[in-house]
């Protein structure tokens, strides 16, 4: 086990040295905020935690920027690097899931679509296991299934609070039923930590919907949400053709959720951190 | 609820059952064959299992806080002269009560009402038993609004502590979170021409193929049949269907199903509770397929 840091400087914008012809890469130097479709410096969104600085438009993140942004100086000890997924019912559709899992490896740098790590928060340690949309839509396996699970039991032998943070499109189709049944096999070890009364914080970040949502995600001590984020059992194109009627506006966003009673509070990307802390630092098992 | 006649799946009409042929004519039916059989609509539904399984039946309504949901039937019986509690999915027959049914969709109510039962179970020490048969938890506004994840997630971690046996049989659609929702189970177990799945095989094939009538092949890709799930260790038991299919004889597939009961509840009956707590959670734990 290694402690990680962040080691890609590639983003930054290059000047060429002097003497050579003056000329200013811009490619990748902006993006456009797809909340008030102005265009900003990307460093600027990066130095404010990828949220527009504008108008507060909170961008996705990936599992490892997260975990950096929430632990006490980005530092933590990774779990379980090693699983992967296997292909256990030789899934074709297109594409072989398992030349799927290939290029999604390549293309991501990460086995699969959870980072699992130990860190401090507030001088305290934290448990936390973080979603990433970019590896098959986050979408939920018996990686994942089994990472998380692996996590939970880990923090209960510990006895150290746990974090977990969804981006997810639910479970995996390519594992089949496989990918079903880890729903049921994170919760039970939810219930588990749950009987040991150790604290778990679920943070639902945009979009968390079907089989993740419907297990772990909605079953934190304290279920809280990044602004504007998409929460939900079923997709919103699935319920439109269900009901063959146009959803409201504002349906299955986080502060909708926070009107309906599912989620204890609509927390900032900035604030984040410390609510985690100043929760956790309150929610002392009874003796 | 739905005003549409047709249950409609991820946007999928799920109805085509209405004129079951085959695929092959001989041979074992495939998987898309058995898709149809266990949406047949002659096929037994919960109460009529109820009816043949058990007596002195008594129904169960409402959550507590909202409504009663008709998709989900609970209730107290007796079980070869044992009190048990019996909750399933409830489909249908006419197209009035399938609607009134909503087609075996339930509502966040159901799967609470589902829940204060099982407590009930466990408070008066009586063995659980389930018949999962939905094409999925309801997708709608007022699902969303009213928690159906929260709803689901709940029940998951809940049947996971239950100290009493928790026997679940899937007797047509296992479709996906909203089966699983009263599927952890000390046994789990299928009937032979039932199907479990974690997305229908009309939406999975509309979003991989980007066309539905791709769904045969779906079917067949997902493994969504009795026998490939017990050799994936998803399900305990396959429990055969009399003739071509349990639509057929509704009193001898009920025979079979509660003979599978009776020795699975033997089974799991003579476990002191703490051990079937570990037991159900060592069960669920071994699930899923990796390297390492």
């Amino acid at each position: 086990m290694a402690w990680f840091r962040r080691k890609k400087d590639s983003d930054v914008p290059t000047v060429q040295p002097e003497g050579e012809r003056k000329t200013v890469r811009t490619e990748g130097l902006f993006v456009k905020c797809p909340g008030c479709e102005r265009a900003a410096f990307k460093r600027d969104f990066e130095a404010n935690l990828n949220v527009c600085p504008e108008c507060g438009h909170h961008l996705r993140v990936d599992a490892r920027e997260r975990l950096r942004q929430l632990f006490d100086d980005g530092e933590f000890v990774e779990f379980d690097t090693g699983i992967s997924a296997t292909d256990p019912l030789e899934f074709v559709d297109t594409r072989k899931y398992s030349d799927r899992l290939v290029d999604m490896k390549r293309k991501t740098g990460e086995n699969d679509a959870v980072v699992v790590g130990v860190g401090n928060m507030g001088g305290s340690p934290v448990v936390i296991a973080s979603m990433s949309l970019d590896f098959v839509g986050g979408s939920m396996g018996s990686v994942v299934g089994e990472k998380i699970t692996r996590a939970i039991e880990r923090a209960i032998s510990d006895r150290i609070p746990v974090v977990i943070v969804s981006a997810s499109g639910g479970a995996r189709m390519q594992e089949g039923t496989l990918s079903l049944m880890q729903m049921a096999k994170i919760s039970a070890a939810l219930a588990r930590l749950d009987e040991e009364c150790i604290p778990y914080i679920s943070i639902l970040t945009d979009p968390t919907t079907g089989g993740v949502t419907a297990s772990f995600a909605m079953l934190g001590d304290l279920n809280i949400a990044e602004p504007g984020a998409l929460i939900g059992f079923a997709g919103p194109r699935v319920i439109e053709q269900t009901i063959r009627q146009k959803l409201p506006k504002g349906f299955q966003r986080s502060e909708f959720l926070l009107e309906h009673g599912m989620l204890d509070d609509v927390v900032e990307r900035g604030r984040l951190r410390e609510y985690v802390i100043r929760a956790f630092s309150l929610m002392q098992p009874a003796v | 609820m739905q005003e549409n006649a047709h249950p409609k799946v991820n946007g999928e009409d799920v109805s085509e059952f209405d004129a079951f042929e085959p695929e092959v004519e001989s041979g074992p039916p495939t998987a898309m064959d058995r898709v149809r059989l266990a949406r047949h609509p002659d096929r037994p539904y919960t109460l009529d299992f109820i009816e043949r399984i058990f007596d002195d039946f008594f129904e169960m309504h409402g959550d507590r806080a909202f409504a009663d949901d008709p998709a989900m039937v609970c209730g107290c019986a007796r079980f070869r002269g044992r009190p048990v509690v019996v909750i399933g999915h409830q489909k249908g027959r006419s197209t009035r009560d399938r609607q009134h049914r909503n087609f075996g969709m339930p509502m966040p109510e159901g799967y609470r009402k589902a829940l204060r039962v099982m407590q009930f179970a466990e408070k008066f020490g009586m063995p659980v038993i389930t018949f999962i048969d939905t094409p999925g938890a309801y997708p709608g506004i007022d699902a969303e609004e009213r928690g159906q994840a929260e709803a689901i997630a709940f029940n998951l971690r809940e049947m996971a502590k239950l100290r009493v046996p928790v026997v679940c049989t899937v007797t047509g659609e296992g479709g996906s979170g909203g089966a699983l929702a009263i599927g952890v189970g000390d046994v789990v177990q299928m009937l032979e021409n039932a199907v479990y799945s974690v997305i229908t095989p009309e939406g999975c094939a509309a979003i991989l193929w980007k066309d539905s009538s791709q769904a045969p092949r779906a079917a067949e890709a997902l493994r969504i049949t009795a026998p490939e799930l017990l050799a994936l260790g998803i399900v305990d038991r396959v429990i055969p269907e009399p003739g071509d299919g349990a639509h057929n004889d509704f009193d001898e597939a009920s025979r079979l199903l509660g003979d599978s009961i009776d020795e699975a509840l033997a089974k799991v009956g003579a476990m002191r509770p703490e051990e079937r707590v570990i037991a159900r959670y060592e069960k669920f734990r071994r699930m899923g397929r990796y390297s390492e």
